[in-house]
Formats: structure tokens, sequence, C-alpha cells
């Protein structure tokens, strides 16, 4: 006899609030804005001992005041990345205009992506120890700089009761973590998840560390050209609402746009050269879980770091999934504008996937010197684009071969 | 140990041979090291003789270092140790 296995008919899934801060702007509006215009957001980097790094520009977040939006006991706990993760759930959570009663919270949890957690601590306190010589560090060094501290503080901030966790899959951090809080929703495990990602990495050892790699531009980022010379780093976080979309509607919440699939594979081959087929195989998956035909989907906001592995190999696999749609659909990178933001870039991306589908703007690939044959896509170069689409994908494929797509849809 | 031979040392430490099976000739690909073991020779290159080699790995054939034989690698450390010193 087989045995039956019960569930709900999978629930769709809405989001019905945003936002962010990132080096475009200090909330979504004047970040839409700031993509419209095509304007960028990496520049010199302003911080301690940046002479002795060879790269010296960032996507930094300048003017940035943390006293004007947190107390002292919040600031003793809040590394830089939960600072911006809170600020964005702030947004998120006053856009959708949640009330979160108890029963509500028990269904309703956080999900974000971080690659480098709270590597600003880490780097402030080792520097104290062994470059001061000092023998003691703050005693919240730990709760401060764990990956998890920033779910967890907007867990509590909002009062979300439910699953929350972290996830560090390097750059596709946000998209795992984004996918995930779907798939919650959907299985009828949650009805309201807090989710996106940040990152905080624009210090010494944050930088540093990537300047080993030899993949960092000096100059700027510019993804798909063919005088690409390399990623270029930045800072900040999106936090979104997602929510059950019978329970949207049920309160009358306004819907930015509905999540319609997620599909992440591994390349099982190398820890930093990207594979065609592991990007394809998850670009197809997410159209199969969404059930859109390749067709259907008018923009793609591409993980495009300006490296030129990766440009190539996102080249080609958007070509072999969409066969010959691949040169009627738009690709853009805001990469080029806003930089790489690591285990945040996802979150802060999934905005230009969100204005596509509710203003019918195509944020562009800024940048764009000069077409590359193994590039050979519409990228949208250097201005932004009016046109209306009706769903769209997000790519974000990470160093460690890991690859997660996420499928919108308007409503 | 002269320059040449302490380069050959690195590359051959990355490709796990013997220095004698390194020759001037050789191609990185040809002795099996990838985009990952380039980045750490030049490592190595730069600890070993406290140089600084401009390389990125987005444009390996542009720049100054040319790393398309282990006589070129030889020929660029050498211009650099002279540039450099």
């Amino acid at each position: 006899m087989t045995a039956t296995i019960l569930t709900g008919a999978p629930r769709r899934v809405a989001i019905t609030g945003s936002g962010t801060i990132n080096p475009l702007g200090s909330d979504v509006a004047s970040t839409l804005a700031s993509m419209r215009e095509g304007r960028c957001g990496i520049g010199p980097l302003d911080i301690r001992d940046v002479d002795r790094l060879s790269i010296q520009i960032g996507g930094q977040i300048h003017g940035y005041d943390e006293a004007a939006h947190f107390d002292r006991q919040q600031l003793a706990l809040y590394d830089r990345f939960t600072q911006y993760a809170m600020l964005s759930a702030r947004q998120a959570m006053a856009q959708s205009g949640l009330v979160i009663d108890e029963a509500l919270a028990l269904k309703s949890g956080v999900i974000l992506g971080t690659a480098g957690g709270g590597i600003g601590t880490s780097d402030e306190n080792y520097r104290a120890v062994y470059e001061e010589g000092k023998n003691r560090v703050h005693p919240f060094v730990v709760p401060k700089l764990m990956n998890n501290a920033a779910a967890s503080h907007l867990s509590m901030a909002f009062n979300l009761q439910g699953p929350s966790f972290s996830v560090a899959t390097a750059c596709a951090s946000s998209n795992h973590a984004m996918g995930l809080a779907f798939q919650m929703i959907r299985s009828g495990m949650t009805q309201v998840m807090l989710t996106g990602g940040s990152e905080a990495m624009l210090c010494f050892g944050g930088i540093k560390a990537w300047e080993g790699l030899r993949v960092m531009s000096r100059d700027a980022c510019r993804p798909f050209s063919a005088n690409r010379n390399g990623m270029v780093q930045g800072e900040g976080a999106a936090v979104f609402v997602f929510e059950d979309y019978e329970h949207a509607k049920a309160r009358g919440a306004e819907i930015l746009a509905e999540v319609v699939g997620f599909a992440m594979t591994s390349d099982a081959a190398d820890i930093v050269m990207p594979s065609v087929q592991g990007a394809q195989r998850a670009i197809s998956g997410a159209l199969a879980d969404a059930g859109l035909a390749p067709e259907d989907v008018g923009y793609i906001n591409a993980h495009g770091t300006g490296t030129a592995a990766n440009d190539k190999s996102e080249s080609a696999a958007v070509a072999q999934t969409f066969g010959t749609h691949a040169e009627h659909l738009m690709i853009s990178s805001t990469k080029s504008m806003h930089g790489h933001l690591i285990g945040g870039t996802g979150a802060v991306e999934l905005l230009a996937c969100i204005m596509a589908l509710r203003d019918g703007v195509i944020a562009p690939t800024i940048g764009y010197e000069a077409a590359d044959p193994d590039c050979p896509l519409d990228v949208v170069p250097n201005v932004a684009r009016e046109v209306k689409v009706t769903a769209v994908l997000s790519n974000a494929f990470a160093f460690g071969g890991m690859n997660a797509v996420i499928a919108l849809r308007s409503v | 140990m002269d320059i040449k031979d302490r380069v050959i040392k690195i590359i051959a430490e990355q490709a796990v041979l013997e220095p004698s099976d390194v020759k001037m000739e050789h191609s990185l690909a040809d002795l099996g090291i990838d985009s990952l073991g380039l980045v750490e020779s030049i490592f190595s290159i730069e600890e070993a003789f406290d140089i600084s080699v401009p390389f990125n790995a987005n444009g390996p054939s542009e720049g100054d270092f040319d790393i398309s034989s282990v006589a070129s690698i030889v020929a660029a450390v050498e211009k650099l140790l002279k540039d450099q010193a």
C-alpha cells in the first residue's frame, strides 16, 4: 500500500515591502532613481589604511552616520552589516503595513544572506590584539560578528518567532536566502518572511583578501564590455517582506511583485571558475519551477560581475537556455553602478527586477564601452530603457560553483 | 641560486614537479598549472623577491608581465627586479 502524504496546495508568494541602503541611495526610491539615471555609486574608498591597498575604489556608502539611526546599546551589538540590514528591514516593514500579532509571529521568520557577516568587527578587533598589542576586547565581539547576528536582530526587532537563519554562499547568499524564504511560504510552513541580504566588507582586511585573487578592477566595473577588467566591491543591504499572497490580498496590502520560481544548482567543478552548464541548469530550473516559457521573460538581472570569466560564461548560459529568444530579452548588470555587494548583492539587484515589473524601467549596464563577441546579448548599455515586461529573472553564481536564480512576475 | 633557478623552483613546486623537469619553453598550461595555480605562483614570486607583480587575471595577456612561458616569466621577474630596485 502506498502512503499518501497530505499537503496543502502550493501557496502563492507576494512581495509586500522593500527597503535598502546601498551606494546608490539610502532607500528604495533614491536607489531606483539612481538606476534610472545610470548613476555610478563607485568611487575612491575612504577607509583606514587605504594607501596600503592596491585596490582603492569601491561602492561605498558615504555620509553614513550610525548614531543617527541607532542608540549606544544597539551600536555595541550591531556590526555595520547588521545596521544595514536593520535599516532596510524597517523600511520594508513600514511599506508592508504588516501588524505582527502573536498568531502571525509564530508563522513568520527571517532568512538573510551574508558572506562576510561582521567582518568589520573581526578586522577592528584583530587589529587591537595583534597590531596594538591589546590583551582585551569588548565583551560583545562574538555576538556582533556572527553571521546570523543580522537575522537575529531582525527577528527580535519585529517579533518574528518562526524559522530564522543566515545563509552564506558567497555571491549567491541573498538569492539562496530569498529562494528559501519563498519556498517556506509556498509550502505553507510560514506566512511572512523578512528576507534579503547584507554585506559590509569594505574594511582593510576585507579588501586586502580580495586583492589577492587578482580579479579586481582598479578603475571601474564594466560588465559585458570587451575592455572589462574585473569586479569592484560594494556594501549595503536590501530586505523584502515576502508574504502569503492570499494573506496579503485579504488585508488589502499593495503587492509589489509575485515570486514565482526558484532553482539552485552546484557546478561540482571548480572553486572559482564558473561553469556554463551549472548556470544554465539554474536558469532553466527557475523557469520550470515558475511555469514560465523562455519567451515570457523580458528581463534578466545578470550576475554580471565584470570579470572576464563570469560574463562570458553567463552569456553562454543565457544563450543556451533561451535559444533565439536570447536575442530579444534584455539583460543588465547593475553591479556597474553599485558594485558587487557579495552576500547582499542579489537583494539589491532584486530592486531592479521589481522596477522593471512595476515601472517598466530597465536599469542599464553602465560603463559599457566596447562590444564583446563572447557576450552578444542586449545588455541595455549605459542608458535605462522603458519597456513593459511581465516576467523577470535574477541570476547569482557564486564562488564555489553555487548558483541560485529567482523568477518574479508582475501582478 | 640565480633568478632563473629561483623562479623555476617556484613554478616546479606549484606544478608538483622536479625543477629539472621544468623547461624554459614550457607554458604554465604545459605544466598543468591552472588559473588558481598561476595566481598562487605570482604570489610566491612576489614573496620570494619582495616585488609587486602587476597582474590582473581578467586580462592575463595584457600588461607588462608576460606569462606565456617559463622563459617569459623569468624575463619579466628580472625586469621587475631591475625596475623596482
